[in-house]
């Protein structure tokens, strides 16, 4: 199901998803020409949650990813070569070249922090959300996490410091464990919970849980929705589980375009599909949802959709080119910016 | 996987075979396996000793022998540490693997106020046989939260020893005396350190705790060096050493307990002490080492000691910047250099 928008949103929604799409493959190309910008992380298959998320939000809502942090940045409009020269780690990046791609940020957008720290961010999500009613602005404050954050303690406190404060707090946690590899197989580390229902570790607190499909991106904006108003009318957190199956290009501990990009096709022509993912594409990819989805309700044509595409494409590759153009940062600006705020 | 054989009457025969060339990756695997061989209570809670690097694979070959002793647990530090600290204090032998050291933050309560103080607090009646190990320092790309060196924090933390091999045969020597001490131990690795290559013996030996090495013997300047720093100290000793410049390069191995003798005996030698470390600059593990020498033999200091270490910042992303607070062979060579240029210290 599409979120309920009108036509120019949808379209803007698919050109969003496909811009996540385009620049995280632009991406895993540039790790294997090298140098390495370090171990990092893409949002390939979970395009669907966030960006019907941030749809479901408004501008002046706060959110804080962790280590995928990328599709957040590139929905709320963080510039795409700038995004990408952090990681590269240029002067020109979204935070000088002090974050790279594990704390990106970007605080003018309603991004103030990104933490890499598994459960890092979830009590600072919540503890922001605690400013906003103690300010009685009516923003909302949305944690951004992965299914393994919920093993750390730290998310169970926060859950429960919400509960009890009622804080206008979304906890979004995004479940891509299925069909994981884990690491004893060599693989991304896999959620290892004794809890199968997810939910059930935030309704123990009193928080109220809601499971979407991940995929399902009309779904996803509705939960969000009923969950920032909920919020925003003093009715406290909500835990929202967005399940999908892994892109299986996440599987590794690094991220493989196990066979190559995206073609828009699959969507409509799945047999098309490379052997490996074929299953994935027809099924479990949200991205190709929305665009059949789209196609069947007759609010795009393909020829609109591969224009948009190609449009996207030209895009990224000026942010390729930006990024790669722009300079690395002096050496001396290493000792600047540990306080926001110096001291002499 | 000792390589000495014994005969019937129990008599040893030293291993024939010539000793071989390991990395340190390697020689981490195999000290880890001998011990899964020797002692059915060591367990590893843990899943990336070796890092997030190409060598990781290595380490499925102890997963594979026994797989009832590798615990892949949940990401939740605290908890399975915690769970560490518990099973060795009734009877297991256990290695935690915390992977990059910045995460211990995550286990600091059950680590500097559990295990630190559970012989203390029991009057010395406690045993806690516990390695905490992980991968500190600069990585590439590790940016400010993957790239800590906690183990100054930890060394200001009574009840911990801390070791911090530099090389193959040290870690294969130095990973069962930790685990044979009894006591917790912070074990400190570092994942440039996985590739490189040294010989080990073929029936390597424990490396007692406290016993520092002279890596490179010299009169001139003794520099005092940890963990990765002692590879970067290597080349800034060789380009040196064409310049006239003899270094001592000391190794303390393990800085709880630390082999205050060898450093204190070099510095009276040379006169002169640059120490490199990783941690950062205030109360790192280079300032400690400066206070004791400066304390115990200021006299025989010809000129102030100079430290190199990561400056207090915090561990930017970018390569260059990254680069710009390494403790290299550059920084290393040319704070010797000064050392040697500098007028002696006049006493009264
Ligand atoms: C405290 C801490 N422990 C371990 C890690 C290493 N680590 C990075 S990502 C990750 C898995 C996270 O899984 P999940 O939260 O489900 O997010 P996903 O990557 O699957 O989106 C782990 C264990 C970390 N970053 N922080
Ligand atoms: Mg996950």
């Amino acid at each position: 199901m599409l979120p309920n928008l009108g036509k120019t949103d949808l379209v803007e929604l698919l050109r969003k998803m496909l811009l996540v799409r385009r620049w995280e493959e632009r991406l895993i190309r540039l790790a294997e020409e090298g140098p390495s910008f370090g171990h990092y992380h893409v949002y390939v298959g979970q395009e669907t949650i966030g960006i019907p998320a941030l749809a479901a939000l408004r501008p002046t809502d706060l959110i804080f990813p962790t280590h995928r942090n990328h599709g957040y940045l590139l929905g709320r409009g963080a510039d795409p070569g700038r995004l990408l020269a952090e990681i590269l780690g240029k002067e020109t990046g979204l935070n000088k070249g002090k974050a790279g791609t594990l704390h990106a940020s970007a605080p003018e957008l309603g991004i103030p922090h990104t933490s890499a720290i598994v459960g890092g961010i979830v009590p600072i999500a919540a503890g922001a959300a605690l400013a906003a009613q103690v300010k009685g602005s009516d923003q909302v404050s949305v944690a951004l996490f992965g299914d393994g954050a919920t093993e750390e303690g730290v998310t169970f406190e926060a859950l429960n410091i919400a509960s009890l404060w009622k804080v206008p707090v979304i906890f979004l946690c995004e479940n891509n464990t299925e069909e994981a590899l884990g690491a004893a197989a060599g693989g991304y580390p896999k959620s290892v919970t004794a809890a199968n229902d997810l939910g059930n570790i935030a309704r123990s607190v009193g928080v109220p849980a809601v499971v979407v499909d991940g995929t399902d991106s009309g779904a996803v904006f509705t939960a969000m929705k009923v969950a920032a108003e909920r919020a925003r009318a003093s009715g406290g957190p909500t835990f929202v589980e967005a399940r999908v199956v892994r892109w299986p290009g996440s599987n590794p501990l690094w991220p493989e375009l196990i066979a190559g990009e995206t073609e828009l096709r699959y969507a409509w022509e799945p047999e098309a599909a490379p052997e490996l993912l074929i299953r994935w594409y027809r099924n479990q990819d949200g991205l190709l949802r929305y665009l059949r989805e789209m196609l069947s309700a007759s609010l795009l044509e393909k020829d609109e959709a591969k224009e948009i595409d190609s449009e996207i494409i030209q895009h990224v590759e000026a942010a390729v080119r930006f990024a790669r153009e722009s300079a690395y940062p002096p050496p001396e600006s290493a000792y600047l910016d540990v306080f926001a705020r110096p001291s002499q | 996987m000792s390589a000495a054989t014994t005969d019937k009457a129990g008599e040893h025969f030293p291993d024939q075979r010539p000793d071989r060339e390991l990395t340190y990756a390697e020689a981490l695997v195999e000290a880890i396996a001998e011990l899964m061989k020797d002692d059915p209570d060591f367990f590893v809670i843990g899943s990336y000793v070796l890092g997030l690097g190409p060598m990781r694979a290595l380490f499925d070959q102890v997963r594979r022998e026994y797989p009832m002793r590798v615990l892949d647990p949940p990401t939740a530090e605290i908890g399975f540490t915690g769970f560490g600290i518990g099973a060795a204090m009734n009877g297991l032998h256990v290695m935690v693997d915390l992977s990059t050291a910045s995460f211990i933050f995550e286990a600091f309560p059950q680590v500097a106020n559990e295990a630190a103080n559970a012989s203390y607090m029991s009057g010395g009646r406690l045993a806690v046989p516990i390695v905490f190990h992980f991968l500190h320092g600069l990585r590439g790309g590790g940016a400010a939260q993957h790239s800590h060196s906690p183990q100054a924090m930890l060394w200001n933390t009574p009840g911990l020893q801390i070791i911090m091999p530099s090389s193959p045969a040290d870690v294969r020597g130095l990973l069962p005396a930790a685990i044979k001490s009894g006591n917790p131990t912070v074990f400190v690795d570092h994942s440039k350190l996985m590739p490189i290559k040294g010989i080990v013996s073929v029936s390597p030996k424990e490396i007692p705790l406290g016993v520092a090495e002279i890596k490179r013997s010299g009169s001139d300047v003794t520099v005092v060096a940890t963990s990765y720093s002692v590879q970067q100290a290597l080349p800034a000793c060789d380009e040196l050493a064409s310049e006239g410049i003899e270094i001592e390069l000391v190794d303390p191995r393990t800085v709880v307990p630390l082999d205050r003798r060898t450093i204190l005996d070099s510095v009276s030698k040379t006169g002169r002490l640059v120490i490199v470390d990783e941690t950062h600059r205030s109360c790192g593990v280079a300032s400690e080492i400066a206070a004791i020498v400066s304390e115990e033999i200021l006299e025989a200091l010809k000129v102030p000691i100079i430290r190199v270490t990561v400056p207090d910042v915090p561990v930017p992303f970018s390569p260059v910047l990254e680069r710009e607070l390494d403790t290299t062979p550059e920084r290393i060579a040319a704070a010797v250099r000064t050392q040697m240029m500098r007028k002696q210290l006049s006493r009264p």
